[in-house]
């Protein structure tokens, strides 16, 4: 039983400020890939739980967007991992938040802002943390595995690369980090902190997105994976090849090229794997 | 001298028990409210206490004589006490003399009780309580002995004077020695304390249904009771010990450490850190105050005693994180129990241990968000799909595809709902329900089933303690039943049975509910099934808990497989003792690790009467049992077996009248 959805409650009680850094973590509405009901979004569930799991730390959860009978449920969902209440800057469906959430960041000043990689509702484009980033001026981190420390103005960062690699960072704080899959599993989420939990609305003036009100969504497909032919004898062969590293025999490094040539490269490379034609 | 000291002796040791008394009513006054009616409890007492208690303790006949003798002796030696030495009514003129000697026949029988008593603490089986319990013989018999002999010169015998002081002294000190544990004992928290709170106890149950009225009412009462979701500041379940109600701490003083629960509970057979009794005594140390260093039986397997404590109003269970500390019990004994009631079935106090396992347990999954190992995901799933599994709720009729079943959306009525449950997922229940389909339609009953309608009952959701979800659950379950006209639902699921039938009833879904089982049961008795005789294997049936300690049914499937011409070998453990298969209570689920598993201690019973197949009733008791590796017997659902003993002959006969009989109304 590793996880206590109120671990927190002690912290909480204790003035914050002193050499604690403050995180920020967005979370957003989520969907049941089966069923379409309004739930946490599992990846920005992760970022909190990593937010919750820096100890002595007050996370403050925020959110932005139209707010309605779905979001509450999943925002519930947040506030029952053991929160007392969370932001909502209230915008109007279809919004684009982004300057919301900077303008309120911006105010707020967090050390540290968390967040899942991709939305499970709208959009879903995964560019959000990005075009935050780029906003803020702030250094970004995909995929965190887990925050090993933070001191004095720098956190060190595990990062997650595929197969199970990690890679270690340090990086300068302010700086916004994205959580997806590889990261810790997210706590249960408790009736009774859900259901007591604040929800702070914050009246905020909404920016229409304009090109997404043009966008029609239709559930994705399944991307198509590509079919690994392993040519093995025993089952050691087997083992190896499904752990072994991606063999990069035929790539090539493009350096100091201009932006076209990347392009021609990467077209060609297209084209040659059967993606365009 | 004996004259002067035993008015003094007596009415302070009653002095001193109605001051204990008033303390002990404090202690259980600490809890929240309850709404039992006080006046007609008082009324209802002896006859629960003569008929319902009884009838528990007369299982050990043993000691229900034991107990007629000490405790009739007890209670007619104390009044006559009273009377006679108190209140000098014993002298020898007129009536008083007849007071003597029936004191002296009382006491006579409380003596020859405590022999008894003694004879059973000479080598107790381990389930009993050492500590102050093995003086409690000697106590008896200082009392009873005590006041015989001083009776003795009230009526005659011997001269007033006992012959001299000393034997005097020594006579008032043994009776002070009875009185003290007999009657202050009684409210200070000594041996005889079960005596007093036992008596309150059945006074002011909670569960006042539970008990037989003149009439003949049901004696069973077994739902869960309800959270009151709706308002926001009632606890969400039990976190401290004050948050009991009034009468479930004072049933818990009721207790008197017999260790009957103990030995019937699987988990604790199976060397899981879960003791019943333990559990009971654990929430009385709670309500006083302090550490269960004194506790004298059987600990938690696996956990010594002397580590934990609280207080009415600290926590039952140490949050993890909170210093790494212990409170009054683990998270993990709670999570242990499968809810299978055998503890409860056996309490001669009527100590409703589940209720009080199932109250903590909502508090750790509503307030700390911590149900063990799968919990919360199954609870995920459950909100989020509807079942435990996480599979799309629109598919709970694929294995149905080729049945044909007739569906109430397009039906609106039958005289049967068919309850299928969440083992419509699971391939081996669907191997079930094919057999219960093909039994209904064998017999022509007129069902249909709600298909991608149906939901998960909320059972399991519950007993994890997540009161919400299976509030939520039940609530759409009972407006899609609305919708529907029939007559009964049938299942094969005794955990949708119970649900359905005695706890949907709190949230306004009152149904008649069959479990499989009965209804085929009346389905032959009224001629409607041909069966032939069986020819396999011998056979042993498992009850599953709830469908027989919860709802009382242990005859119908014994009467089905009468009917197929199976004689049963019962295990030494069946009916009302049947051990759990350790499906329930959502055990398999937050899979608290013991020395043995469940499941396979049952298989071990059924070796032992060396069938070669176990029938059961239940999708979860099927799933265990058959889990089992090296098993010695099969294991096959009632259902299968009835399908299987179909005279397939007549079913086709009736198929091709039924045709005929088209045909000529096409002709016609
Ligand atoms: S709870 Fe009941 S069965 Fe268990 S020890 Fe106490 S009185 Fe006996
Ligand atoms: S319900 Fe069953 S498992 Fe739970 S404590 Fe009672 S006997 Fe043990």
């Amino acid at each position: 039983m590793p996880h206590d959805a109120n671990s927190q409650t002690s912290a909480r009680a204790q003035p914050h400020g002193g050499g604690q850094p403050s995180v920020a973590v967005l979370v957003s509405m989520g969907r049941h890939p089966l069923t379409e009901r309004a739930r946490r979004a599992d990846q920005d569930a992760r970022a909190v739980e990593m937010a919750l799991s820096l100890g002595d730390v007050q996370p403050r959860l925020l959110h932005a967007g139209h707010f309605d009978q779905d979001s509450e449920a999943a925002l519930r969902g947040y506030l029952g991992m053991g929160f007392d209440a969370l932001e909502l800057i209230e915008q109007e469906p279809g919004a684009d938040v982004i300057a919301a959430l900077c303008d309120r960041l911006r105010d707020a000043a967090p050390q540290l802002v968390l967040t899942g990689a991709r939305a499970e509702t709208d959009e879903g484009s995964g560019l959000l943390p990005y075009l935050l980033a780029e906003a803020l001026g702030w250094p970004i981190v995909a995929s965190l595995a887990s925050i090993e420390r933070i001191e004095q103005g720098e956190a060190t960062l595990l990062q997650a690369l595929p197969r199970g690699q990690r890679r270690r960072l340090r990086v300068r704080l302010p700086a916004v980090f994205t959580v997806d899959g590889s990261a810790p599993a997210p706590r249960q989420s408790a009736f009774g902190p859900a259901r007591r939990g604040v929800v702070e609305r914050i009246a905020c003036t909404s920016l229409q997105d304009a090109a997404f009100a043009e966008w029609r969504i239709q559930p994705a497909r399944k991307r198509p994976k590509r079919l690994k032919i392993v040519k093995a004898a025993s089952a050691r062969d087997r083992f190896k090849a499904a752990a072994a590293k991606a063999e990069g025999g035929g790539g090539q490094v493009l350096a100091d090229v201009t932006p076209e040539q990347g392009a021609e490269a990467i077209f060609k490379l297209l084209q040659e794997e059967g993606v365009l034609r | 001298m004996l004259d002067i000291l035993l008015p003094i002796l007596i009415f302070a040791a009653l002095a001193l028990a109605a001051i204990g008394a008033l303390r002990r009513v404090r202690l259980w006054r600490q809890g929240r409210s309850s709404p039992v009616s006080i006046a007609k409890g008082l009324a209802a007492m002896p006859r629960r206490y003569l008929v319902d208690l009884h009838h528990v303790v007369a299982r050990d006949k043993y000691i229900s004589n034991t107990h007629v003798a000490t405790a009739g002796g007890f209670v007619a030696a104390a009044v006559l006490m009273i009377l006679v030495h108190g209140l000098g009514l014993g002298s020898l003129q007129g009536l008083g003399g007849v007071l003597g000697w029936l004191l002296l026949a009382a006491s006579a029988c409380m003596f020859v009780g405590s022999l008894f008593v003694a004879k059973r603490r000479r080598n107790p089986p381990p389930r009993l309580s050492k500590g102050p319990w093995m003086r409690l013989p000697k106590s008896l018999m200082a009392f009873s002995l005590g006041v015989f002999v001083i009776t003795l010169a009230s009526v005659g015998i011997v001269p007033a004077d006992l012959g001299s002081w000393i034997v005097a002294l020594v006579l008032a000190g043994v009776v002070t020695w009875g009185l003290a544990e007999m009657v202050f004992g009684m409210t200070w928290g000594g041996p005889m304390k079960h005596a007093f709170a036992g008596a309150l106890h059945l006074a002011f149950h909670r569960r006042p249904e539970r008990f037989s009225t003149k009439e003949g009412g049901s004696g069973r009462s077994t739902g869960l009771k309800a959270l009151d979701l709706d308002d926001d500041r009632a606890p969400l379940g039990v976190g401290a010990p004050r948050d009991f109600t009034w009468n479930q701490l004072l049933g818990f003083d009721a207790c008197v450490q017999c260790g009957r629960c103990e030995a019937a509970c699987p988990a604790f057979a199976a060397g899981q850190p879960l003791n019943p009794k333990k559990l009971i005594q654990d929430m009385v140390v709670g309500m006083v105050g302090g550490s269960d260093a004194h506790y004298a039986g059987s600990p938690y397997p696996g956990k010594p005693i002397g580590e934990h404590g609280g207080d009415p109003h600290g926590p039952i269970v140490a949050r993890p994180f909170a210093n790494g500390g212990t409170a009054l019990v683990d998270a993990d004994t709670l999570w242990s129990c499968t809810t299978c009631r055998a503890c409860v079935e056996e309490c001669p106090m009527m100590i409703e241990h589940v209720d009080a396992i199932v109250d903590m347990r909502r508090f750790l999954t509503l307030e700390h968000g911590n149900t063990p190992n799968k919990g919360g995901d199954v609870l995920d799933n459950l909100i989020a799909t509807d079942n435990p599994g996480g599979f799309d709720p629109g598919s709970r009729l694929n294995w149905a595809a080729d049945q044909n079943l007739p569906l109430m959306a397009d039906r609106q009525e039958a005289e049967v709902l068919l309850w299928l449950g969440d083992g419509a997922f699971d391939m081996r229940n669907q191997r079930t329900l094919r057999a219960l389909v093909k039994v209904l339609r064998a017999a022509e009953v007129d069902f249909a089933v709600l298909g991608n309608e149906e939901r998960d009952s909320g059972d399991v959701a519950r007993r994890l303690g997540d009161e919400a979800t299976f509030q939520r659950l039940a609530r759409r379950n009972i407006t899609t039943l609305s919708r529907y006209r029939f007559t009964h639902i049938v299942t094969c699921d005794p955990h949708s049975f119970h649900v359905l039938k005695n706890e949907y009833g709190a949230l306004g879904g009152h149904y008649s509910v069959f479990h499989h089982s009965t209804y085929i049961a009346e389905l032959f008795d009224s001629g409607r099934l041909n069966l032939k005789a069986w020819k396999g294997d011998s056979v042993t049936y498992h009850d599953p808990c709830y469908l027989g300690r919860y709802n009382g049914e242990y005859e119908a499937p014994r009467r089905v497989l009468q009917a197929l011409g199976i004689e049963v070998k019962e295990m030494a453990r069946s009916g009302y003792r049947s051990r759990c298969c350790g499906g329930g209570g959502g055990a398999p689920i937050t899979d608290i690790p013991g020395k043995r598993r469940i499941p396979d201690m049952r298989m071990d019973d059924v070796r032992e009467t060396g069938a070669e197949l176990v029938a059961v009733g239940c999708p979860q008791c099927t799933a265990m049992l058959e889990g089992v590796v090296n098993a010695s017997a099969e294991v096959r659902d009632i259902a299968e077996l009835v399908a299987e003993g179909l005279n397939e002959e007549s079913a086709q006969d009736r198929a091709s009248r039924r045709t005929q009989q088209s045909e000529e109304a096409l002709v016609s």
